[in-house]
Formats: C-alpha cells, structure tokens, sequence
C-alpha cells in the first residue's frame, strides 16, 4: 500500500467515520444506523485485498473504539472491523467487482463484523441485551448496510482503486 | 501491492498480528478499569474529532430533522435511495425557519425547566449518537469542561431525565442515557413518596421503557403515576425532582416480594436535540448559562 493508497483510505474512514455518528444516526431504523466504516473496509477488500482491507478495518474499528459516544471496551470493533477486511479481501474477483458480488460481500462482512461485535460483548460480559434482540439487531443491520452499500460501494471502491489500472479497467 | 508469491503468507502473518493487537487492547481496557491506559487515547480523540463531530451535526442538521417528518416503518423500509431523492426534494420546501422556530420554541421550555428545577443549566446540543449495534445507549454533547460541564452531572432537557455525563473533553461530553441497560437511577413514585430504583433496558425509540423496582412491595404504584428522581448526595450524578417518566404497566412478583412497574420517560429518545447540563449555579462557562430564576448569564 503507498502512501497516496494509505492517505485516500484514512481520509475515507474519517469522513465516514463523522458521517455515522453525526448524521446517519438520525437515519436509524429502530436504533440501528448503517454502518458507513464497514463499508469503507469491505471497499478496500474488495478494491486491494486483504492486507489492505484487513490494515483499513484496523484503522477503521481502532477509530470507532475511541472516538466519542462510544463507551465499550476499546478493540472491540478493530477486532470486527479487521476480520471484516479480511473476509472482504479474500472474496476479490479476479475482474471488476460486480453489483451482486459486492453486496454479497457486504452482508457477509456486516453479519461477521456486528456479530464478532456482539459476541466479544457476551464473552467480556460488556453486553446487557439478551440474545433475541441481539439477533434482531444483527439482521437489521446487515438488511441497512446492503442497502446503502448499493448506493456507497461501487463508487468507494472506485475512489479506493485509483492507481491500480488494471482492475479498474477490466 | 503484495510481492508475487507472498499473497498467501503475508495476509495470514497480519491478520494474526492484528487479531493478537485487538485482543491486547481489550484485554488492557479491561484489566485497567477507569485508570486504563486507554483511557487517555479515548480522551485524544474526542478532543480531535469532538468539534468536528459538532460541525458536522451543524451542517447536516436541516436534513437530518427530516427523518422525523417520515418516521414510520414502513417508510424506512423503503430503500435508502428513495428516502435521499425524497429528502432532496423536500430540502426545498422545508424552509429553515420552521425549523428554527421549533428550536426557539425549545429554548424557552429549558428555560422553564430550569425555573421548575431551580438549577442552573448549561444548554448543549447532541452531536453524534451511538448506533444500537455498540449496545450502548450513548450520545455526545457539544458542551465539555470549557462549558463547565464535568463527569457524573445530571442531563435534562424540557420534558424530564436524559441521562447523566460519563467523561468530558474541551469541547464536547459523553452521556450516558437513562435508557442504557447499565443506567441505575434512583426513583421516587411522585403520589406516594415511595422510592426505587429505575433501570433501563438498552432498547431507544418509541418502545423505550425504563423498569421500576420499588423497595417496599406492599407500595404498589398506580398506572399514570409520575416518577421523578430520587436525588443522590451533592446532587452528583443526579439531582431530586426530575420528572422521568409515567408508569404505564404494574408486575407484583410474589416470589422475591418485589413490585415493579414500568415506566415509559417522558424524553423522546430518538429525536434528541437540546439539552441542559444541571450544574451549580455561578458556574464559569464560555456560553450563556440559564440561571435558576431563568435569566441567562
């Protein structure tokens, strides 16, 4: 990853990072707001693989974990995030990144990061909510992001795949 | 990108240093407690990202009021595209001036509510609001220790409790709602006198309930009762007589001879906008404070 690379992928996860707590909040569907910085991660998978994704959902959940109101334990959501990157990563086809494929891709990266999210809260006993909402949560969240990253994605990965010709042109 | 031949290995070897960080980090939050040594990363990035969270919800704030003029389910259910073409086309009708005429209109109550209170309070803004998927029910205000906004200090705003103020940076502040499954309030039935503790179930939104438990069970509240708070020593982290809610539904449990109501709070959760900070009266601040008598200072 270069330094233009590392550069575009911070200052996307900042954006989206401000985007969710501030604005996309007022979104929510029964208290759940799409998750922009999943999608920024899965973007970065997809776009340059899975050190990338994986480095990016470091970045990404490292962010979420301290940057106010969150009141968990720090690491929680890295730990998601970079899995997430993971799994993204190895999904990449080798040609362009279709519409189906990257949506696929964004449910399962969402079901394995809030779920990784909420099981590390049952484990560290830093989670309140029985497992029947939690469920709830978990499915609306992966239904919410699906649907933004049908809007956020394919341009993201775009954005993120700047200097990387030949996928871009394939 | 990756050497040729080094695909596989290199992500495996990363992935496993970054899983092993992530666990150390827990791991060094949990066993730290309030000192942790991640406490102060956390307080770094609030004062960083705390303005620009404040910008933001300045910037966005006419367009994220709309959500409320749709706010039904099956609206929602709609996919997020039609909701932004809908939101462009009435980004134009919508003149600001409702807008700010509703925020007026919310100014003069927190005044009264001041009045009512007979505390000073530092008005505030949320910024930024923790979605459900972290668990917990927190949001950022835009007043931190400049404003003379400190940890546990009761947040209010017109219609009753919010909550109460977890950790403050420069600029902004971490609140803790009442409606988080780790919030424990101090209770008191306003007919009766009787008092106990009110808990909150983690859930925001319309369906938002707090859940009452009274210390003696032969009290048996009444539905529509008001509960306001009890009050704690030195009015930290709440002050007394702050309306929460109204008991809409009443359990005895003969077993572990309990009562327990539940109480729907009289906030509006989901479309919380401004709030007052209960702090001592002649505070320093850098911005108006309401006094008790309801002149601004």
């Amino acid at each position: 990853m270069t330094g233009l690379h590392a550069g575009t992928a911070l200052g996307a996860v900042a954006v989206a990072l401000v985007l969710q707590v501030s604005v996309l909040s007022h979104l929510a569907w029964f208290g759940v707001a799409p998750d922009l910085c999943l999608l920024v991660v899965v973007a970065a998978g997809l776009s340059r693989g899975p050190t990338s994704g994986m480095l990016v959902g470091f970045a990404a959940g490292l962010a979420l974990d301290l940057v106010p109101p969150a009141d968990h334990l720090a690491g929680r959501w890295a730990l998601a995030l970079v899995l997430a990157g993971y799994v993204a990563g190895r999904v990449r086809p080798a040609g362009n990144v279709g519409l189906p494929v990257t949506l696929g891709t964004v449910a399962v990266c969402s079901l394995v990061a809030t779920s990784v999210f909420a099981l590390s809260g049952l484990v560290l006993g830093d989670l309140d909510l029985g497992v029947p909402g939690l469920l709830q949560v978990v499915l609306i969240s992966v239904l919410l992001d699906v649907a933004l990253a049908a809007l956020v994605v394919p341009w993201l990965t775009r954005l993120l795949s700047v200097g990387e010709p030949e996928r871009v042109m394939a | 990108m990756t050497p040729p031949g080094g695909s596989h290995q290199r992500p495996r070897a990363l992935l496993l240093a970054l899983v092993l960080t992530c666990v150390t980090l827990v791991t060094l939050d949990r066993q730290g407690g309030d000192s942790s040594p991640v406490e102060p990363l956390r307080e770094l990035a609030g004062e960083v990202v705390g303005p620009v969270e404040a910008a933001a919800t300045t910037v966005a704030a006419p367009f994220t009021a709309l959500p409320a003029w749709f706010r039904s389910r099956s609206s929602l259910r709609q996919d997020v595209a039609e909701l932004e073409a809908e939101n462009s086309q009435l980004r134009a009708r919508l003149a600001t001036s409702d807008f700010n005429r509703n925020r007026l209109a919310e100014y003069d109550r927190l005044t009264a509510a001041a009045q009512e209170a007979g505390t000073a309070l530092v008005p505030a803004r949320v910024v930024a609001m923790g979605p459900v998927q972290s668990f917990s029910r927190t949001v950022t205000i835009d007043a931190g220790s400049r404003a003379g906004v400190g940890p546990d200090m009761t947040v209010v705003n017109a219609d009753g409790l919010v909550g109460r103020v977890l950790r403050v940076t420069r600029d902004t502040a971490t609140v803790l709602l009442v409606l988080d499954a780790d919030s424990v309030v101090g209770g008191r039935v306003g007919e009766s006198m009787e008092v106990g503790f009110l808990r909150g179930r983690g859930v925001v939104g319309s369906d938002g309930r707090l859940d009452l438990e009274l210390v003696d069970a032969a009290a048996v509240p009444a539905k529509g009762d008001v509960v306001v708070t009890w009050g704690s020593t030195g009015g930290a982290p709440y002050v007394a007589g702050v309306p929460v809610g109204q008991v809409t539904e009443v359990y005895a449990s003969v077993r572990d001879s309990t009562t327990r109501a539940v109480i729907r709070p009289f906030v509006d959760f989901s479309a919380l906008d401004l709030v007052g900070v209960v702090v001592a009266s002649g505070t320093r601040s850098d911005r108006a404070v309401i006094e008790a008598d309801g002149r601004l200072r």
